[in-house]
């Protein structure tokens, strides 16, 4: 942390020169809040990177029902509207490193570093988005700008209300 | 006075009679247009109805059904049964892409006076010189050329089902008809025998008029080169349709009446 300050004071002509030691990451932290319903089934859940036009730039995480047989859990991904359209109907299912098993509901901090999906953003000005959709639930969808890469540290946060909680995006250089 | 215009009314209904027999809406209602996984199945309710999309009057004939794969070629439509108010058939999604599947079927209608009585007919070419006698009174006959469609895609959306058979009235889709989405205005092309169809109206109607007061249709006139966009106004199942009244029956004498419908479905 120490380091990290001076660092973002140098700016952005130094980052292309800083990254390759002090790697930009993106943690996000989902929220997926405690229902009480009659039926509850964990939701299936995406975060990607968008564009200002709204296309997908990179697939960071979907979580999914991978255990059921036959794959039968690839049925309900097309709940997630946006992400199947943007994205999800063009891929083939499992992705390493990208598709996971559902979650409980409480709060899932995950961390992308520059070596991963993200390696391939250009730079600019991007939207981190969580979509959940839950069986016999809704769907929701919130985004979080960045700018990418990060010259200086960058927190953005959203909040749900009916199928995702807090929603918070941290960027470090 | 007013006897003769009685006449001449009931005489203007008699010969737009053969549109006033469709004037219920036919309509085929898939279970979803969108799918993801590795076996997906839709299933189709068909019917011709009043209101959209209740099965409220007669169930369709699914004689001239086609179901055109993503490769092209020709599918098959399990389970189809016929109810009192609408047929059903199921169809497996064994390739991804998308898949075109409709009711055509052309045939003739006709409508006549023999010993007094109004007589009708409605059935092939060979039926029609068979049991239709040439010098009949009165007699009125139509070519009618439906097609009666929906698009349904699995995993990514293709053209290849999409291209038109160029045979009557048709919609060439230039914003895919599975990536419809509220918000986004969509545009069509309409093609009769192939050719564009310009200065055609074509009727936009949103399902679930039951709990409406209004009906909310929507008519949309083709520019020069068929094409037209339409405006959602939100999500939902939509009844598009339009139709041709022209000479091109390939019988001397009888026109031809060409009709397009296609139910859409629009994306929150």
């Amino acid at each position: 942390m120490r380091i990290a300050s001076p660092l973002a004071l140098l700016g952005f002509a130094a980052a292309p020169l800083s990254a390759a030691w002090a790697a930009p990451e993106i943690t996000v932290t989902v929220e997926i809040p405690q229902l009480s319903v009659a039926e509850y089934h964990r939701p299936y859940v995406a975060i990607w990177v968008e564009r200002p036009d709204q296309s997908a730039a990179a697939n960071l995480s979907v979580w999914y029902d991978v255990g059921m047989r036959n794959r039968e859990g690839e049925k309900w991904l097309k709940d997630m509207r946006q992400w199947w359209r943007r994205t999800g109907r063009t891929l083939q299912m499992p992705i390493d490193g990208v598709t996971g098993a559902t979650r409980a509901p409480g709060r899932h901090t995950v961390r992308f570093d520059a070596r991963g999906p993200l390696s391939s953003l250009e730079p600019g000005q991007y939207n981190l988005v969580v979509e959940a959709a839950r069986e016999v639930g809704g769907r929701e969808l919130l985004r979080v700008p960045f700018q990418w890469p990060p010259s200086a540290p960058q927190n953005g946060s959203a909040q749900g209300s009916h199928e995702l909680g807090a929603f918070t995006v941290q960027v470090t250089p | 006075m007013k006897l003769r215009l009685l006449q001449r009314v009931a005489l203007a209904a008699m010969l737009v009679a053969p549109v006033a027999a469709h004037a219920h809406r036919s309509w085929l209602l898939p279970s979803a247009t969108v799918l993801s996984g590795e076996d997906p199945w839709v299933t189709v309710d068909a019917a011709r109805s009043n209101e959209l999309f209740y099965f409220d009057h007669n169930a369709m004939a699914l004689d001239g059904l086609t179901v055109t794969m993503p490769d092209g070629t020709a599918g098959e439509a399990a389970n189809q049964a016929r109810g009192r108010y609408r047929s059903t058939f199921d169809v497996r999604l064994t390739q991804p892409g998308t898949y075109r599947i409709g009711v055509t079927g052309d045939g003739l209608t006709a409508r006549w006076t023999q010993d007094g009585q109004p007589r009708r007919f409605r059935g092939t070419r060979e039926a029609f010189a068979r049991d239709v006698p040439a010098n009949a009174e009165g007699l009125r006959v139509f070519y009618t050329q439906p097609r009666v469609e929906f698009f349904v895609t699995r995993g990514a959306p293709t053209d290849r089902a999409l291209q038109p058979q160029n045979e009557g009235l048709e919609m060439v889709p230039i914003t895919h008809p599975n990536d419809l989405v509220a918000g986004e205005p969509a545009r069509f092309r309409m093609v009769l025998d192939g050719r564009p169809a310009a200065n055609l109206d074509v009727t936009v109607i949103p399902g679930g008029n039951r709990y409406r007061d209004q009906r909310g249709e929507m008519k949309i006139r083709t520019a020069e080169d068929g094409t037209f966009a339409v405006n959602w106004p939100g999500p939902g199942m939509f009844w598009l349709s339009a139709s041709v009244r022209d000479a091109n029956s390939g019988i001397p004498n009888v026109q031809r009446s060409a009709s397009y419908v296609a139910t859409l479905e629009v994306l929150p």
